[in-house]
């Protein structure tokens, strides 16, 4: 046997990988669910989570296959097909509920309204962004995570420009069609994990960061955050995880790109 | 037999300013980029564009041929956002109809199928509803009354697609891995012309497998051979998309002097220039 490979796990965990993990842990449970991640962080949140607590889970290669097995990001998919899913049957998956997707908004706020259209008027908007995309019709049929790598009262703000994803209030007043399915599990950031577990489905600190105070992230957020009692710190990965991620899932290190060391 | 072969000018010949055009392919990818130069170059305007958005959106606003653009979204996929749509946008240049991509391809559906709308969840609860003045919801009829978007249907006066391969008579496949919804658009619209890289006897169709040919001559009133006819965008398995260049038109369209230039050696004259401007491009980086 050859020598065993000097472990990385004994390097200190950078706040990327714990941010990692956190991404990982909003797919904990969905069993046969299409696991659609949007960015590096959450990318390789989602095939850590297939390759250890969550093996049902389906994921592609990013444009029309579902792929199995474990690869590295920044890296073509392994030839392990074991599916075919071009943009119509995705729109078939979502609207079937059968997928948890974490996007990314350049605004979010308390009741999870998520902006990716455009910043101001949408009518002649200060800065055109992507459209509203799938975002109204992912929110509404399936459960929807959100990954926002720099948490900022600018992304975090009262009321949200143009209404992309839905979040609990939208829906409410909407009516039950639009809330019957309405799923928003958590928002991972570079800062702090955050969720929707209040009477009213406001937003909730759920967990700091290590090396984050409550105050940081109350700082950065620009609408009142429900603190409930003490906030647990977010956990941080096993040596197993800490493994897979660098020397398999990341090995490049692009997680670094999106929350440097 | 009907012979269905055309160039794109003949194309755009039998267009008409206020059409409603549908543009097949997804973001940067197997756009009819060819056709899309020529309607650039004709003096066509006040057209509704209907497109899964990338630069055909954005090219054609640039150019100011666009009265009214119909999206989920408009990207280049690898890079994220396209400047002269944003640029549109920005001005308030042009109208919008902003819905959830899946409305979308509803509305083509039912344009296909000629009913008025398909109702569907996505749109319910966000502010498509709100910025979408016309846009209307509908009752279920049973037991659950569920109200639900009403979906309406899209009619296109045209559509535009380009496949990897066609017949004369106007049998198309795709030999990527998505055809997105180039069917939808051709059959939603009065007329579909497709675009294509190569032009082959029916007989050499059968050979990827049946499910590669969704388009249907029925749906197809024009043919037009476009070697590739898709760039910048990607046309798998035929060719990638063009990153390069891509890149370049991204900043060309953020910077008035280069826009100019770039209008000047690719824009400006016909397809064979801009295909040689292409090719002398490749032949510099590669020398």
């Amino acid at each position: 046997m050859t020598a065993t490979p000097t472990l990385p796990t004994t390097g200190e965990v950078t706040r990327a990988e714990i941010c990692v993990v956190a991404c990982a842990d909003a797919w904990r449970g969905d069993g046969e669910l299409f696991a659609s991640p949007m960015g590096t962080i959450p990318t390789i949140g989602a095939r850590l989570a297939r390759a250890t607590f969550e093996p049902e889970l389906l994921l592609s290669d990013g444009e029309s296959l579902f792929v199995d097995g474990t690869w590295a990001v920044g890296t073509p998919a392994p030839a392990a097909v074991e599916g075919w899913i071009p943009y119509r049957a995705v729109f078939d998956l979502v609207w079937a509920g059968r997928r948890h997707v974490m996007m990314g908004p350049s605004q979010i706020d308390r009741y999870g309204n998520a902006n990716i259209s455009a910043i101001g008027d949408f009518f002649k908007p200060t800065r055109q962004l992507l459209g509203v995309r799938g975002a109204p019709g992912n929110t509404v049929n399936h459960p929807t995570s959100y990954w926002v790598p720099r948490h900022l009262p600018r992304t975090f703000v009262p009321a949200v420009d143009v209404v992309s994803g839905v979040g609990y209030d939208s829906a409410r007043i909407s009516g039950s069609a639009a809330a019957r399915f309405l799923d928003l599990r958590r928002v991972v950031t570079n800062l702090a994990v955050l969720d929707f577990a209040t009477a009213d489905h406001s937003m909730r600190l759920a967990s700091v960061h290590p090396g984050v105070s409550v105050d940081e992230v109350r700082d950065n957020t620009g609408f009142e955050l429900v603190v409930d009692g003490a906030v647990p710190p977010t956990r941080t990965p096993t040596d197993e995880e800490l493994r897979l991620i660098r020397e398999v899932i990341d090995p490049k290190g692009l997680r670094l790109k999106e929350i440097p060391a | 037999m009907a012979d269905k072969r055309m160039t794109e000018s003949q194309v755009v010949s039998e267009l008409r300013s206020g059409m409603t055009i549908g543009i097949g392919g997804w973001g940067s990818r197997r756009k009819p980029m060819s056709i899309v130069r020529a309607l650039l170059r004709s003096d066509l305007r006040d057209l509704t564009i209907v497109s899964y958005g990338g630069p055909d959106i954005g090219l054609l606003c640039a150019m100011g041929k666009v009265k009214r653009a119909v999206y989920g979204f408009v990207s280049l996929d690898s890079i994220p956002l396209d400047p002269n749509f944003q640029a549109a946008r920005q001005a308030g240049a042009i109208e919008v109809t902003e819905y959830d991509e899946g409305m979308v391809q509803l509305g083509l559906l039912a344009a296909q199928w000629r009913v008025p709308f398909l109702p569907a969840r996505a749109g319910l609860g966000s502010d498509v509803m709100r910025v979408n003045a016309g846009l209307r919801t509908v009752a279920s009829p049973y037991a659950d009354a569920e109200e639900l978007v009403a979906v309406p249907a899209i009619r296109l006066d045209a559509a535009l697609v380009h496949l990897n391969r066609a017949d004369e008579r106007g049998n198309a496949q795709y030999l990527g891995p998505d055809l997105y919804f180039d069917d939808l658009f051709c059959a939603a619209a009065d007329r579909a012309y497709v675009s294509c890289e190569r032009i082959v006897p029916t007989a050499e169709l059968a050979a990827a497998g049946p499910t590669s040919l969704r388009i249907s001559r029925w749906m197809v009133a024009g043919v037009v051979e476009a070697p590739n006819g898709a760039h910048f965008t990607s046309c798998a398995p035929d060719y990638g998309r063009d990153e390069a260049f891509q890149a370049r038109y991204v900043r060309a369209a953020k910077d008035p002097q280069l826009w100019t230039a770039f209008v000047d050696r690719y824009l400006a004259s016909d397809e064979a220039h801009y295909q040689d401007a292409v090719e002398a491009d490749r032949i510099a980086v590669s020398a």
